[in-house]
């Protein structure tokens, strides 16, 4: 598997850390309440296809990666910088 | 059919004419007393031990392959009860001791060996973490003994004893523990449920549940909706899936676990061997063959095949703890998707639907847990509480903070476990 790095370009999996859905990037505000934080930090989506998650370049430049990647075949059909999704979803709320 | 020596002898004599199926091939019935989804070790062991101990005959096991052809016939068959870690340490205790009685219960023969489990220690704080762990399986009546380099060293002479990064400090040896013929037992329980009754009903998919304010009241599948009072989920790596179809999440994330198979070699391994710095466990099956394997893959996956990465990282810590194996010529890998809780510990519960109840998040090491399970969901469905050996694998213990059973120490974080 290879992830193409928006900084680094086409680099081997082993170059970088999994930290799982990219569902994380919507971190709830302090005092949510029990049950949104139970959600956040331990229910999954878990889909068999296509899922946003979250990889960070360690070995390269060091940027966190929103990779959408098939789960079943592994394909990768997107690459983003977190920082940039961060930023949009700001945008949005 | 049983089977006996006698059978055995006869059969041979006649040219293996008399045997028959293991189990009936029945059309689906329109409506049960329970369904299990799920045909897997977890899944017939509950439909065995519920027509047996609980005298519900009239259910049914839907399974979407065949049996036996999920993570029960693809784990590399250790069989152990050394987890010292309160709420989990007593419940493999249970399993173990399932486990002893299962071939003469089953009337057939798992090939169960208790050829006996060492895990390997490489440090003063890791010699002494087992230490405690042996007492704590001592002082609830399993085996262990904390052995010296030396001992180790006489036992297995053919480890590495002075490897710079990971010398061997000593070991926990549990003599009880060992491996047992994974499909034989998949097939064992199937008669046995299927001989008490029990509809075992193959290439039928779970496509849907059926709820009704909040009650359970049956399922849809690929070969026409069939109702029941009670559904026990129980599908290993497919549990969010199937559980979404009734409107749940689950703290699960699906990773793939590859194990890897030599060709058939002399005996030259006599126990299983874990090497838990370098992530790495070991036995030699009644074949021949090196069964080795070593960490998940650590992304979500539901490939059921291995990535090279890990290939190289299984077969460096191999190489680093036995260097005699670099000859052997490994034969096949492959991978099984397992179902991740973020504290590596299993879920067996109720659901908030009333008559629905989930068995799932046996992460890496639910095979030995096959006999306990099937007991423990077999009685919280027909019951409806939670068996004692099992209590501690409440679905919500993740919310309330309390009671995380966290293996490895590591928190609870899915990509940890
Ligand atoms: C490589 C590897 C090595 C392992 N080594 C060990 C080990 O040494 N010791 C140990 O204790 N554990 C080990 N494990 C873990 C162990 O294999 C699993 O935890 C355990 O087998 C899972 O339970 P099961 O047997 O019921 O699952 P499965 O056999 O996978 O059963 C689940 C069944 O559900 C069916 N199913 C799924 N969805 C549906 C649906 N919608 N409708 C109908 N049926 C459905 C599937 O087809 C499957 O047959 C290992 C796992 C792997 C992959
Ligand atoms: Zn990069």
């Amino acid at each position: 598997m290879r992830i193409d790095c928006p900084i680094c370009g086409l680099r081997d999996r082993r170059e970088f850390y999994y930290q799982g859905a990219a569902s994380m990037l919507a971190r709830p505000a302090p005092g949510t309440g029990v049950d949104v934080w139970d959600d956040y930090l331990h229910l999954r989506d878990n889909p068999a296809g296509a899922l946003e998650e979250l990889w960070h370049h360690d070995a390269g430049c060091g940027s966190w990666l929103v990779v959408t990647r098939d789960t079943r075949t592994h394909e990768i059909s997107k690459v983003a910088l977190a920082a940039d999704t961060k930023q949009a979803m700001g945008a949005l709320s | 059919m049983r089977f006996s020596g006698l059978r055995v002898l006869r059969e041979g004599l006649t040219g293996n004419k008399g045997w028959t199926p293991h189990w009936r091939d029945p059309e689906p019935k329109a409506e049960y007393d329970a369904i299990i989804i799920g045909g897997g070790g977890h899944g017939l062991s509950t439909a065995y031990y519920l027509a047996k101990k609980h005298g519900l005959t009239n259910i049914a096991v839907l399974e979407k392959g065949y049996l036996g052809g999920g993570n029960v016939g693809r784990n590399t068959t250790i069989v152990r009860a050394n987890y010292g870690m309160e709420g989990n340490s007593q419940f493999y205790s249970h399993s173990l001791k399932l486990w002893e009685g299962l071939e003469q219960d089953l009337n057939y023969n798992a090939m169960m060996s208790q050829r006996g489990v060492l895990m390997l220690c490489h440090s003063d704080g890791q010699r002494d973490a087992f230490a405690r762990r042996g007492n704590m399986m001592a002082a609830q009546g399993d085996d262990a003994e904390l052995l010296s380099a030396q001992s180790v060293r006489q036992m297995l002479p053919y480890l590495d004893f002075e490897n710079t990064r990971f010398p061997i400090y000593g070991g926990l040896l549990h003599r009880r523990g060992g491996t047992a013929r994974h499909d034989a037992v998949a097939w064992g329980y199937a008669r046995g449920a299927d001989q008490r009754g029990v509809d075992l009903i193959q290439q039928c998919e779970v496509t849907g549940i059926d709820i009704e304010n909040g009650v359970v009241k049956g399922v849809q599948t690929t070969r026409g909706a069939i109702r029941a009072k009670k559904v026990g989920v129980v599908v290993a790596g497919r549990s969010s899936q199937v559980a979404a179809m009734a409107g749940m999440r689950l703290p699960i994330e699906s990773h793939v676990l590859q194990a890897f198979v030599t060709e058939g070699l002399k005996p030259v391994i006599d126990h299983v061997i874990s090497f838990g710095m370098g992530h790495f466990y070991i036995s030699q099956s009644d074949k021949g063959g090196l069964v080795f394997g070593g960490d998940l893959d650590f992304y979500s996956s539901y490939a059921a095949r291995g990535n090279m990465p890990m290939m190289e990282h299984v077969m460096e810590a191999g190489m680093t703890l036995m260097p005699m194996i670099g000859k052997a010529k490994v034969l096949r890998s492959w991978g099984g998707i397992m179902d991740m809780t973020p504290d590596g510990s299993p879920i067996i519960d109720k659901t908030e639907t009333k008559g629905l109840f989930i068995n799932c998040g046996w992460c890496y090491g639910g095979f030995k847990a096959v006999p306990g399970s099937g007991d423990a969901f077999a009685h919280l469905m027909a019951t409806g509480e939670h068996h004692t050996a099992a209590a501690a694998y409440r679905l919500d213990r993740f919310r309330i903070g309390a009671g995380l059973m966290d293996e490895e120490a590591t928190g609870s974080q899915h990509n940890l476990h």
